[in-house]
């Protein structure tokens, strides 16, 4: 009796946390698979389910001059500010790993807070000091107000990777005579080369998709992706838009398949 | 751990590499900052001078106070939708095989590197006059004139916590991980049910994954300026866009200054609760 009813008690349970957990991860997918969708319509509204199926849109994103322009800016940034916040990151990872002093879990909390304050607030902060120096806003600002906000991604993940090393590998070299300098780039880069790629890659992505930092630090002459689109929506609700979604979903899903290749991203990121 | 400390010399480096960044960080972090704290402290836009009277100005109007206080319960709703539906996707991740666990943690994944205004977009998409769900409610009859749905509450909050949800339910995974399966079986072998294991032994025991990915997502709730302002709409404003509107369109910096060190102070004040509860819990865990 007892049996059965802990049974049936067990079977609501896991009933329950199932499907609550399969609606949230169709939450999850559900609207990029409608963008994609809808960006293959033939109609001129964002209609779902569409009228039928063309390609006219993404054709008509191929003459989208304004578009392109801004994903060129969006693109240059995230690459300078990602090649930033590789050198200046992975060095002072390798200074604050390990370290137990105070002063390196300062400055680790220093190198992290960006990614907790409001970045709109640093934005504006940075605009100001800006202007206040009489540097006006160019391609440089841009990507000295992205690195700050993504080189958190390169330190978090490059020290991950070295809390890994086995410390005997390091003093193993050592004693058969290997110089620092040796033992870095023969045991050390190696082996964390795969963290700093995902951490590079995740401050690669969240470069190209700023918008609190871009908003205060661009003007018409370093138009940038995110911003042109959400001004695009802003007007009306184009459907070019849709299209370029699509195209950025696309390569989206592409990197991170190949990161996973790479770098086993989901690992890393749960661990 | 504590082990060996003569071989510290060739197992780190010196604190001399962390020198660049740090300098970036206080020219470019610290010091825009600081600006911004001594700008938000004077009367005039030239800042000549000082005073409170920016703070007062927002303290002491309703409307100031109004947009906080709105922003502030939009993060908590949004967090309390990503933890009831982030949890049982965390629960479900501990007990597949290795490859459905791949295809989840790849599908909490995605939407996190997918750019946020396309995330957006697809709820413009989805809640729109002519978007899926009022779509499929016509052609079924159960109503005749569209919903509104976007630019409502329901659409914002629903739209923030798609996007918001894999900083909620990463954090849930580890520690979900972290909990050792034993405890659930003797839990369910001394006679306790599904339920009353799942809220006296698991739940309590993953509170420091909960509390990690409350604040990440209540973080990030708040300060999405993307989605309020493009699902919200003209009519519901929140912080982030008061922020700017008042810096970019009024061009009213010392008010902006003010705006954002309260918004600093309330993100600031949430997460050191967090971090007070996460230290608690995990003595709790460990005991």
């Amino acid at each position: 009796m007892s049996g059965r009813k802990r049974t049936l008690e067990a079977v609501s349970f896991e009933v329950v946390m199932t499907v609550i957990a399969l609606i949230a991860l169709i939450l999850i997918i559900a609207p990029s698979l409608v963008v994609l969708i809808v960006s293959f319509t033939s109609g001129f509204s964002l209609k779902f389910p569409p009228p039928g199926y063309s390609l006219r849109w993404y054709a008509e994103l191929w003459n989208a001059w304004q578009l392109h322009f801004a994903a060129r800016n969006s693109l240059l940034v995230a690459l300078w500010a990602t090649g930033l916040s590789i050198v200046l990151g992975v060095a002072a990872a390798l200074a604050i790993s390990r370290s137990p002093k105070l002063s390196a879990r300062l400055l680790d909390s220093l190198f992290m807070s960006p990614l907790v304050l409001p970045a709109l607030a640093f934005g504006l902060a940075a605009l100001m000091l800006f202007s206040f120096v009489g540097l006006p806003v160019s391609p440089l600002t841009l990507v000295i107000g992205h690195t700050v906000v993504c080189v958190p991604y390169v330190v978090r993940n490059t020290i991950a990777a070295l809390a890994q090393l086995e410390p005997t590998l390091l003093e193993s070299s050592a004693v058969l005579g290997a110089s620092r300098l040796y033992t870095f780039r023969r045991i050390v880069l190696p082996l964390i080369r795969p963290g700093i790629i995902a951490g590079a890659f995740i401050a690669f992505m969240s470069s190209f998709d700023n918008v609190p930092v871009s908003l205060f630090l661009r003007d018409a002459a370093t138009d940038m992706l995110p911003i042109r689109m959400w001004q695009d929506l802003e007007g009306k609700l184009d459907v070019t838009i849709a299209a370029l979604s699509g195209v950025l979903i696309i390569a989206t899903v592409a990197m991170v398949a190949v990161m996973e290749r790479v770098t086993g991203l989901s690992r890393r990121l749960t661990n | 751990m504590g082990t060996a400390p003569a071989s510290r010399d060739v197992t780190s480096y010196g604190m001399g590499l962390a020198a660049p960044l740090a300098l970036f960080f206080l020219v470019f972090f610290v010091a825009p900052l600081l600006q911004l704290l001594w700008l938000s402290l004077h009367n005039d836009t030239a800042g000549l001078h000082w005073g409170l009277g920016q703070y007062l100005h927002f303290l002491t109007d309703p409307f100031s106070l109004s947009v906080l206080g709105s922003t502030l319960l939009l993060g908590a709703e949004v967090t309390l939708v990503c933890l009831v539906l982030g949890f049982p996707i965390a629960w479900l991740y501990q007990r597949v095989g290795p490859r459905l666990q791949t295809i989840i943690i790849l599908i909490v994944l995605l939407p996190l590197l997918t750019s946020v205004v396309v995330r957006t977009f697809a709820w413009i998409v989805i809640l729109g006059r002519q978007g899926i769900i009022n779509a499929t409610l016509q052609s079924l009859g159960i109503i005749d004139t569209p919903l509104r749905l976007l630019y409502t509450q329901f659409g914002v909050v629903i739209a923030l916590a798609q996007v918001q949800m894999p900083l909620m339910t990463l954090p849930l995974i580890t520690a979900l991980g972290r909990i050792d399966p034993n405890l659930d079986d003797a839990s369910c072998s001394l006679g306790a049910g599904s339920w009353r294991t799942f809220f006296r032994i698991v739940l309590p025991l993953s509170l420091p994954g909960v509390i990690a990915g409350c604040t990440l997502t209540y973080a990030a709730a708040i300060t999405a300026f993307i989605t309020q302002s493009l699902i919200g709409g003209g009519q519901m404003l929140f912080m982030p866009m008061y922020l700017y509107q008042q810096a970019s369109t009024l061009q009213n910096w010392p008010f902006a200054s003010a705006i954002s060190i309260i918004f600093l102070l309330a993100v600031l004040a949430v997460v050191s609760v967090f971090t007070t509860l996460g230290r608690l819990s995990r003595g709790y865990g460990g005991a």
